[in-house]
């Protein structure tokens, strides 16, 4: 009883599940085995280059297109489909119907997941206010911006109070306040306990947003799990500057030191910071500054996924301004 | 099945609000009935060249009778200068005078309308009834007729009947191929919309949207229907023009028509019926060809080769009229594009009700399997491919 009352909900250990996802689009295979795991009530991000099968892993993962093999699970139900009434989706390329007013736009949207009209119109009333967009209710879509409509869609997302949201690049075109809004937007879903799924590949959001996080490129998860254990498969980086620039000290260094900019950086050793301070101090260098920092989601990234889809990375970055 | 409805009703609640509240459904209702205005138009004028042809009475009596009314039909067409006057033609009578007026009245050389017999003093009309003008024209010939000083006036005994046998299974073959051809034009002009059906979604990305949320088999379904209804309410507006305007000018000018084999009310029924599947029928298909097109231009593309097909597929209906039941006709009966015409048109001249139950339930199971294979096609071929896949293009990415 209580399994189905949980499967009415969509509530368990993990909202989606996904095993060995393939997915072969004639000669190409664009997915090629993926394996994840999202967590019911976190924030979970997809993070790789454009053209790296994020979109066409979520596509699969929503029912929109049956994998070539692999088995997913979405809120309890093996049929995304049949999920579909607890489920919010933003794709990556936006698109209302023009005509539609924009209440009705988010109306409509809510009733194809199951939500009445009459009650659609209502929330659709109530969400458009509480965003500014309470002038623009009776107002077709071709009339709005395109940061509006693209607000207006992302209501519609949410209007029928989904139990898992996923949204494929949502910040793509947003500048940087509605970035901002977006971010806290998505915070206060997850804490109500709602799944958000997010493809990006922008690293900073992922930083800023995601508990756990699937690295993915060219088709393959290069990594899974949280935020923190991606950054931790990297040794700490010490940037050292000194007074003397040779000395006993020198030999403290590891061999694969670089300088850069007056600086040496080079991974902490796996002592730790004590011997490495005391030998630098022993040894004469005269620190001018010493500073341990902690690698970046970005520098996990380029050690996991390699420098080619990190330039592809870097290529798409849309840091907000 | 319940979700999948429920589905398809948002989908075609949409698509229905959405045209129908549209500025250019005005243009789609008053667009038809410029042709109908033209149509009634030429059509007065060919019924005024048709009603000049002179309408033939056969006359079977004596050959006196025969003379007299002869002349009296000389002197009134001379009164009358010219103008559309009964043809008479004589016969002797023969010993079964009823098989004598059955053989006339089914003789196409030359084409009987009624036969006047007896004699002059108790003559006995058997044709199209009192409210026809040739009867007051009959009358009006006997009374001239009767004007020789050695006859009393009688009123002429007036029998109607519908027609002979022969002759109403050949009016009958008309209604059929009428209602044929009212079907075919009628489905052709609004199935053809179907095919842009989903150029909208796909420009819009909404599509993407509409995929993630229901099944695909969903969105066609309430297209479908969406068109349907909004096909009706056209239908329903034109119709009710039609029938203002016969009933302004020309109020029994649905008298002459022949009654179907089946009755007008089921008649009617069924042609509402077979509509509704022609279309969904040729929509499905329409739909699901139209779904693998990208671009207007595309479906511009399209649309010659399915509006020949159709012509082919209403020219295979045909064959059905009048022999019902031969190799040829089944065959058009069985096949699902052709097989509302063909029955609507058995309808006209067969009284058999039970072959249209069969017939709705074969069409709606086709309607049923094209949209599955259509929707099928679409998710394969279409969803999968990514943004500007167009029927044309080659797989070039994935």
């Amino acid at each position: 009883m209580l399994r189905e009352a949980q499967h009415e909900r969509g509530d368990s250990e993990f909202a989606v599940s996904a095993t060995d996802l393939v997915k072969d689009f004639g000669t190409t295979r664009a997915v090629d085995g993926v394996s994840l795991a999202v967590p019911s009530g976190s924030i979970y991000g997809l993070l790789g280059p454009n053209g790296a099968g994020k979109t066409t892993t979520l596509r699969m993962l929503l029912g929109i297109i049956d994998p070539t093999s692999g088995h997913r699970n979405v809120l309890g139900h093996d049929r995304p489909l049949d999920a579909a009434p607890l489920i919010g989706y933003l794709p990556e390329e936006r698109g209302l119907y023009q005509s539609m007013h924009a209440r009705d736009a988010i109306a409509f949207i809510g009733a194809l997941r199951g939500l009445p009209l009459a009650e659609g119109r209502r929330r659709a009333d109530n969400l458009l206010e509480q965003h500014g967009l309470g002038d623009w209710i009776r107002k077709p879509i071709r009339t709005l911006s395109k940061g509006m409509a693209q607000t207006v869609q992302l209501l519609a997302t949410l209007v029928h109070e989904p139990r898992l949201i996923v949204l494929d690049e949502p910040f793509s075109g947003l500048d940087a306040i509605n970035q901002g809004k977006l971010e806290r937007l998505i915070q206060a879903q997850a804490a109500d306990g709602v799944t958000i799924i997010f493809s990006t590949h922008v690293i900073a959001h992922a930083e800023r947003l995601c508990e756990r996080i699937a690295i993915v490129a060219r088709g393959k998860v290069a990594f899974e799990g949280r935020v923190d254990e991606a950054r931790d498969r990297l040794r700490p980086i010490v940037r050292l500057r000194t007074r003397t620039s040779e000395g006993p000290w020198r030999a403290a260094l590891p061999a694969t030191a670089r300088q850069d900019a007056g600086e040496w950086l080079f991974e902490l050793p796996s002592s730790g910071p004590e011997p490495l301070l005391r030998a630098l101090l022993d040894g004469g260098a005269g620190i001018e500054t010493l500073a341990i920092e902690r690698p970046g989601l970005h520098d996990a990234f380029v050690a996991i996924a390699g420098d080619a889809a990190a330039s592809a990375m870097g290529e798409d970055v849309e840091e907000p301004q | 099945m319940k979700r999948l409805i429920r589905s398809a009703f948002v989908i075609g609640r949409r698509d229905f609000t959405a045209t129908v509240f549209s500025k250019s459904f005005i243009m789609f209702l008053l667009a038809p009935l410029f042709p109908v205005l033209l149509t009634a138009l030429f059509g007065g004028i060919g019924a005024q060249v048709v009603n000049d042809a002179r309408p033939i009475v056969a006359f079977v009596g004596s050959k006196e009778d025969i003379a007299r009314l002869n002349a009296a039909r000389a002197r009134l067409s001379e009164t009358m200068q010219g103008a559309p006057f009964v043809e008479l033609v004589g016969y002797a009578p023969k010993a079964d005078l009823e098989m004598q007026q059955q053989t006339l009245l089914a003789s196409k050389d030359p084409p009987v309308l009624a036969v006047l017999s007896g004699s002059l003093d108790r003559p006995r009309l058997v044709g199209p009834g009192p409210d026809h003008p040739v009867t007051g024209q009959i009358q009006l010939l006997l009374e001239t007729a009767r004007r020789a000083p050695d006859l009393a006036r009688r009123d002429v005994e007036v029998v109607k009947v519908d027609s002979s046998a022969a002759s109403m299974a050949a009016r009958r073959s008309v209604t059929a191929h009428g209602i044929q051809a009212l079907l075919f034009m009628v489905t052709i002009l609004l199935s053809g919309m179907l095919l842009s059906q989903l150029i909208e979604e796909k420009s819009n990305k909404i599509i993407e949207v509409l995929a993630a949320a229901i099944p695909v088999d969903a969105i066609f379904l309430g297209k479908l229907f969406a068109m349907l209804a909004t096909s009706i309410l056209g239908i329903l507006v034109w119709t009710s023009a039609g029938a203002l305007a016969i009933a302004t000018f020309a109020p029994r000018g649905l008298d002459t028509l022949p009654d179907p084999a089946v009755g007008w009310p089921v008649f009617l029924l069924l042609a509402v019926v077979y509509f509704a599947m022609n279309y969904l029928v040729l929509g499905a298909l329409f739909l699901s060809i139209g779904a693998q097109a990208s671009t207007v231009r595309e479906v511009q593309t399209l649309s010659m080769p399915v509006t020949m097909s159709q012509v082919l597929v209403f020219g295979f209906a045909t064959v059905a009229i009048g022999s019902h039941n031969s190799p040829l006709a089944l065959a058009a009966a069985a096949f699902p594009l052709s097989s509302p015409l063909v029955m609507i048109a058995r309808a006209a001249e067969l009284p058999e009700i039970w072959p249209h139950l069969l017939a709705v339930l074969w069409q709606a199971m086709w309607v049923a399997l094209i949209l599955r294979l259509g929707a099928s096609f679409f998710r394969r071929n279409v969803m999968n491919s990514g943004p500007s896949r167009g029927l044309f293009r080659r797989r070039s990415r994935a």
